[in-house]
């Protein structure tokens, strides 16, 4: 069934909701990544406030769908959008980053309820991801497994290791959701390390691909829609996103993949931002 | 004159220096060179300046591959990254075969504090030091930082640095003689010795301070190189004073604790008393020296230690 008019309404205010929450606990913990936090949270919204099977009452539960932030230094997005689906109170933003806080720097699956793997070190939570879609296929669960990478992360040799073994096993429970926001910490990844052209890569390690517009929330409907019925091989959907997001003055700025010393500066931009995106 | 800055930015303009110099420095980095300060190197030499993109066990055997066909290549990323996920690439592909290459890896100890767990380095000194071959250093200050890095890239062979993220004070006279394998004292003392690597000679600057107003003498050496080790300074040290504190914002096992210990239990015994990280993964924290200071790694941990060691 198609995602309704006020579905997708209430997610991209959702959205907007999550996206001043980001920046709100970034500013508050003095560090933080806010440009690829922004690029993806339209698609983690979508996951966790409409597509995935999951009960934040029982972050536990074995059948649950499972949602990996590989990119873990984006961990703000994953944080704003848990705590808004009810797995923690929304004051615990505010301790983002602090000693003991259970919101570390980067998603400690130890500490944080929601959390399904402890990630940071790039390359690492995509195959770890990997490992629990074959997990599931062993145990005869019909949970399902996304994982979201960046188009940076996607430079470390573990990534094509393991899309190569997800292949191998035939993980049809798997989908990952590169966030191609064609920036990476030193600049643009066209010319840090290329990775274009990337649905080509996936197709020959026997991937099956889709590219989208990865803020447009009917695309990405459509996009996980086509993935659950696709049967015998990984799915991977490239979003082509903008890093920043929502925050024109950041948008597209590699400086901004970091908070740099500027960082009262960000506190302007966010009241300066277009009403339609925070509203 | 040298000025109070992070030991990663006296690296970056180091390596420029060294540019000038040689025209076999190039500089292999791995996404993260405004971190590193590579990219200071790479403003002044873009022809010499390789990315290998968050690629680290590409970048450090890429590396290997160019000092190989007569390079002297610098390898950067952070310490966790370098002597975890390029491990064995610098294991097996550059110490065993000696190639000259001089991996400096930044952000290193609890010391980076907010991006937590994941990018502390806090067992890089354990597991290089544990590779044969291989030169491990760890400096202490601006001047030491930038002596360190033109004595590693005159000498021939594998090395392995670490340096901090965290603004360094200048400990050192400009003029200070720095020779690889050599401590440096920084004070004279009779009743125990502090050894201390890194952003924690400051610390144990502090706790000398804090203790000669007890009445207490206290030794510091700057132990700038972990691996080959001091063994003639540490053995004086556990003759002429009473016990031996060590300092260093890394995990207390295989550490500098551990190489200092092992010297002594051979050649001369007496107390040692680790300060460091007491073998857990620390939090997260919004503040370096609050962070340390909750882990008990500052000056004031060193000096209880020291005090410890008096009544033991
Ligand atoms: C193994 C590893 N190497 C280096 C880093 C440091 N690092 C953090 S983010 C980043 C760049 C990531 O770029 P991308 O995947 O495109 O993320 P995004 O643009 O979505 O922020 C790097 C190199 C890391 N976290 N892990
Ligand atoms: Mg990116």
């Amino acid at each position: 069934m198609r995602i309704s008019r006020e579905q997708i309404a209430f997610l991209t205010a959702t959205a907007a909701r999550l996206r001043k929450n980001i920046i709100r606990m970034i500013l508050k913990a003095g560090s933080g990544h806010p440009g690829g936090s922004l690029s993806a949270i339209d698609i983690i919204t979508y996951l966790y406030f409409h597509h995935m099977r999951i009960d934040p009452a029982h972050p536990g539960w074995p059948d649950r769908d499972r949602f990996i932030l590989s990119k873990g230094h984006c961990a703000p997005a994953l944080y704003a959008a848990l705590a808004a689906r009810g797995y923690f109170p929304e004051e615990l933003l505010w301790t983002l980053r602090d000693i003991g806080s259970l919101l570390q720097g980067h998603p400690d699956m130890r500490k944080t309820p929601g959390v399904d793997i402890t990630t940071g070190s790039l390359g690492q939570g995509f195959a770890c991801a990997t490992g629990i879609a074959l997990g599931g296929r062993i145990l005869h669960k019909d949970f399902r497994v996304f994982v979201m990478v960046g188009d940076g992360e996607i430079q470390e040799g573990v990534v094509w290791e393991a899309a190569m073994a997800a292949a191998h096993y035939g993980l049809d429970n798997l989908v990952a959701i590169v966030d191609n926001n064609r920036l990476q910490t030193d600049g643009r990844t066209s010319e840090i390390m290329a990775v274009e052209p990337i649905e080509q890569k996936w197709t020959a390690f026997g991937w099956d691909a889709q590219r989208i517009n990865g803020h447009d929330i009917e695309k990405i409907d459509d996009a996980f829609q086509q993935a659950r019925t696709c049967r015998g091989r990984p799915q991977v959907i490239v979003a082509d996103t903008v890093k920043g997001k929502g925050i024109p003055a950041i948008e597209d700025d590699p400086a901004w993949h970091s908070l740099p010393a500027t960082a009262a500066e960000l506190e302007q931009f966010l009241a300066d931002a277009p009403r339609e995106v925070f509203e | 004159m040298i000025e109070t800055q992070p030991n990663r930015v006296m690296y970056g303009r180091t390596l420029v220096e060294l540019g000038e110099a040689d025209e076999r420095v190039v500089v292999f980095e791995a996404d993260i060179a405004k971190s590193t300060n590579t990219y200071r190197f790479q403003q002044r030499f873009p022809h010499r300046f390789f990315q290998a993109g968050v690629a680290e066990l590409n970048m450090v055997c890429m590396a290997a591959g160019a000092a190989s066909a007569g390079l002297i290549p610098f390898a950067s990323t952070f310490c966790v990254f370098a002597s975890m996920r390029a491990c064995e690439g610098i294991r097996t592909s550059i110490a065993y075969p000696r190639l000259n290459v001089k991996i400096v890896a930044t952000n290193a100890g609890v010391e980076i504090a907010g991006d937590g767990v994941t990018h502390q380095g806090i067992e890089d000194i354990a597991i290089m030091r544990a590779i044969p071959n291989l030169t491990v250093l760890s400096p202490s200050d601006p001047v030491t930082t930038r002596l360190a890095t033109l004595a590693i890239a005159r000498m021939e062979g594998p090395v392995y640095m670490r340096l901090g993220r965290q603004p360094a004070p200048v400990l050192h006279g400009e003029n200070v003689e720095f020779v690889i394998g050599r401590m440096i004292p920084l004070r004279e003392g009779q009743d125990v010795t502090v050894i201390a690597t890194g952003n924690m000679v400051q610390e144990a600057l502090g706790a000398a301070d804090a203790l000669s107003a007890e009445g207490i003498s206290v030794r510091v050496l700057d132990c700038h190189t972990i691996k080959p080790i001091d063994e003639e300074a540490i053995v004086r040290a556990a003759r002429e004073t009473r016990a031996i504190i060590t300092a260093e914002d890394h995990n207390i096992v295989g550490g500098l604790g551990g190489a200092v210990s092992e010297v002594v239990a051979e050649r001369h015994p007496c107390r040692v008393f680790r300060v460091g990280l007491r073998d857990v993964f620390a939090s997260s924290g919004r503040d370096s020296r609050r962070l340390l200071a909750h882990y008990q790694i500052h000056a004031e941990a060193i000096a209880a230690a020291a005090r410890r060691a008096l009544l033991a």
